[in-house]
């Protein structure tokens, strides 16, 4: 244990009701703190080292020797190419082959040639780079769907080649060699590929609970907090403690406070590795607990660590991806039912894609307002054959492998378009059928759709994006999407109040699901089943195994109020 | 001019991982080769211009090269289009 007893204890202003800490006691030896947002529970506590944020393009400069130029542009993506490479080498693995892509791309020879042409034409090589790569940037960005989201790894590309250029350090991910809590501005798919076992916890500046960062974090066992402000003014070597669960960040913890922080952190983490069994109150309360997953490669790799009742979310997207043509029939019925012949329960999401999540196949014009617009089950509106063929699919990968899987659509707003979904699912076989409550206005309607349908699925993301007008992605709206605004727990509370009265089955399946401090109140508010990325699964059943079904009541009724 | 029509058999098309082996095997291969798809043809070689064809599976792509190890070269790179390099990577896993 740390001593206490030296010191004064630093002054802590008044920051209102906060969730309990993820574990041990407070940070009594902080010289300061910061308050962000907690996406990923557990406690680390390190030296912080900032991300480096992309370098700025000065002015362009006369240039008196185009040689000269041209050279450094070459040399200038050699270094890219070799620091991703040296980066892949020590990730191995699947981030491996991402970094190696990267890397590939950097020492591409028509980018290297559009750069050293436009070197000739009178551009310094930070410039001639920085126009190859938005060339070949919005080539891809006009692919749309998998293509266009590779456009933000050519930025990540261009920003490292213009520091190399520039001279200045690359950014992108720092390697001290030592543990680290990594800080930054907010954090990109390229930055994270390569994330070591030398990270400690992320904090970032923007970013919201459903952002890049926070989702990565809780599937990797981070501890995180996001929408931390200030956190960017803090030198590098900083001594941080990070609590991913109340969002606190103490600045300045002594040595044998650090030291006590990691020592608890491995007993938790330890606890978790064993942990085991049905999802269930201190009380004995029932609360399914399931996975949310998008192939049967994702069943495999992780349902036996979690020990999951189920699948909660099967994500049917991914067979989708990269089409301009929807997958046939028979490709559908074998995913599926490698899915089905894997698991004994499993809610399978009918295609939740739409112009806020492009796919080719579907050929959508663009809209003004893509969250908003035709997406989920409003594609059927326009495409009405991809949603028949994939229910059929569905009902013949069921009768192959004897499953009987419950399925759902996304995106459901009122009682006529689930009573369709409904009588369309049910014409084919399928017996249990529900639907998605995204939109206020379905939770509005819940016990009205539940005469139609068989269970809800609360999807608490989009939930929060709609409830209060606040873009999912936007980080300064960041406090609006937190799951523990009442106003959300309300509508849960709603829908979770129509289940019992209908004696029907109400669950979440956001990321709200899968955090062991949300979990209890949603409990509390009534939901029966809870699906998440299978690494949360053991935090959440633990956190439920710690409390009586009345205290999670007391909490739900707690944050209500 | 060497040539071999081959039907991309990998389940991401010419994305991702087999966009990767391939432009691997066209560095290696020694020759310049180009990969055409309908009216695109980009260098082998080039991850973007590889990219940028946009392949899904089961599309027909035409492979060129000149000169000497011509032959070679696109024997190998047909042999690996017509791979599943998606599934072998299920396998690996």
């Amino acid at each position: 244990m740390p001593d206490r007893s030296r010191g004064e204890r630093p002054p802590t202003p008044d920051r209102g009701p906060r969730p309990p800490a993820s574990d041990g006691g407070p940070w009594e030896g902080a010289a300061g703190r910061l308050s962000g947002l907690g996406v990923s529970q557990g406690r680390a506590a390190g030296p912080m080292i900032r991300l480096a944020d992309p370098p700025e393009l000065p002015a362009p400069r006369p240039v008196a020797d185009p040689g000269a130029e041209a050279a450094t542009v070459a040399k200038a993506l050699e270094a890219v190419a070799a620091e991703l490479n040296r980066r892949a080498l020590a990730a191995g693995g699947e981030a491996a082959e991402i970094l190696e892509a990267l890397a590939m791309i950097a020492e591409d020879p028509m980018l290297l040639e559009e750069a050293e042409r436009l070197t000739g034409d009178g551009h310094d090589a930070a410039h001639a780079l920085d126009a190859a790569f938005a060339k070949h940037r919005e080539a891809l960005a006009a692919l749309g769907g998998y293509l266009g989201e590779r456009a933000a790894d050519l930025d990540d590309l261009r920003h490292r080649a213009i520091a190399a250029a520039l001279g200045l350090p690359m950014p992108g991910l720092p390697s001290p060699g030592h543990p680290y809590v990594l800080v930054a501005t907010d954090l990109s798919p390229a930055d994270t590929a390569g994330l070591g076992p030398d990270v400690l916890a992320l904090v970032t500046e923007h970013g919201g609970p459903t952002s890049h960062t926070a989702i990565l974090a809780r599937g990797r066992g981070l501890p995180a907090v996001v929408a931390c402000a200030g956190i960017m003014d803090l030198a590098d070597g900083t001594v941080i403690g990070v609590d991913g669960g109340t969002g606190e960040i103490a600045i300045g913890l002594t040595e044998s406070e650090t030291a006590e922080v990691g020592q608890v952190e491995d007993a938790r983490r330890a606890r978790l590795r064993t942990s085991r069994g049905p999802g269930r109150t201190a009380d004995g309360h029932p609360v399914r607990l399931l996975l949310n997953i998008g192939s049967a490669a994702d069943l495999e790799r992780d349902a036996a660590q979690a020990d999951a009742e189920g699948v909660g979310l099967f994500r049917t997207e991914f067979l989708f991806l990269d089409r301009k043509q929807a997958p046939s029939f028979e490709e559908q019925v074998a995913a599926y039912a490698d899915v089905f012949s894997g698991t004994e329960h499993v809610v399978v999401r009918t295609l939740d894609a739409g112009t806020d999540k492009p796919l080719p196949f579907l050929g959508l014009p663009q809209e003004q307002n893509p969250a908003l617009g035709v997406r989920g089950l409003r594609v059927d509106r326009l495409l009405p054959g991809v949603l028949d063929t994939q229910l059929d699919a569905i009902a013949e990968a069921a009768r192959r492998t004897g499953a009987e899987p419950w399925v759902m659509a996304p995106m459901v707003t009122t009682v006529g378009e689930a009573s369709d979904f409904a009588r369309r699912a049910r014409a084919r076989g399928i017996g249990r059928v529900g639907v998605m409550v995204e939109v206020p206005a379905a939770a509005l309607r819940a016990g009205r759709l539940l005469q139609e349908v068989d269970f809800l699925s609360i999807g608490t993301n989009d939930l929060a994006q709609y409830t209060f007008a606040a873009d999912r992605q936007h980080s300064a709206l960041a406090d609006l999407l937190d799951p523990r605004q009442p106003a959300l727990l309300e509508l849960i509370a709603l829908c979770a109040e129509a289940g019992r009265r209908a004696g029907k089955p109400v669950g979440v399946c956001g990321e709200a699901a899968g955090d062991p401090l949300l979990a209890p109140l949603l409990v509390g508010l009534g939901v029966t089943s809870l699906s998440m990325a299978p690494v949360c699964v053991p935090a959440v059943r633990e956190a439920l195994a710690g409390l009586t079904l009345d205290e999670c009541r007391d909490r739900a009724q707690a944050a209500l109020d | 001019m060497a040539q071999r029509t081959v039907v991309v058999a990998s389940a991401s098309g010419l994305h991702a991982r087999p966009a990767k082996l391939f432009v691997q095997a066209a560095v290696k291969a020694g020759v310049p080769v180009t990969i055409r798809a309908g009216e695109k043809a980009v260098p082998a070689k080039s991850m973007l211009g590889v990219l940028s064809l946009g392949v899904v599976q089961g599309t027909e792509v035409t492979l060129e090269a000149d000169g000497p190890g011509a032959e070679e070269a696109l024997d190998t790179l047909a042999a690996l289009l017509s791979r599943d390099l998606d599934a072998e990577e299920a396998l690996d896993a």
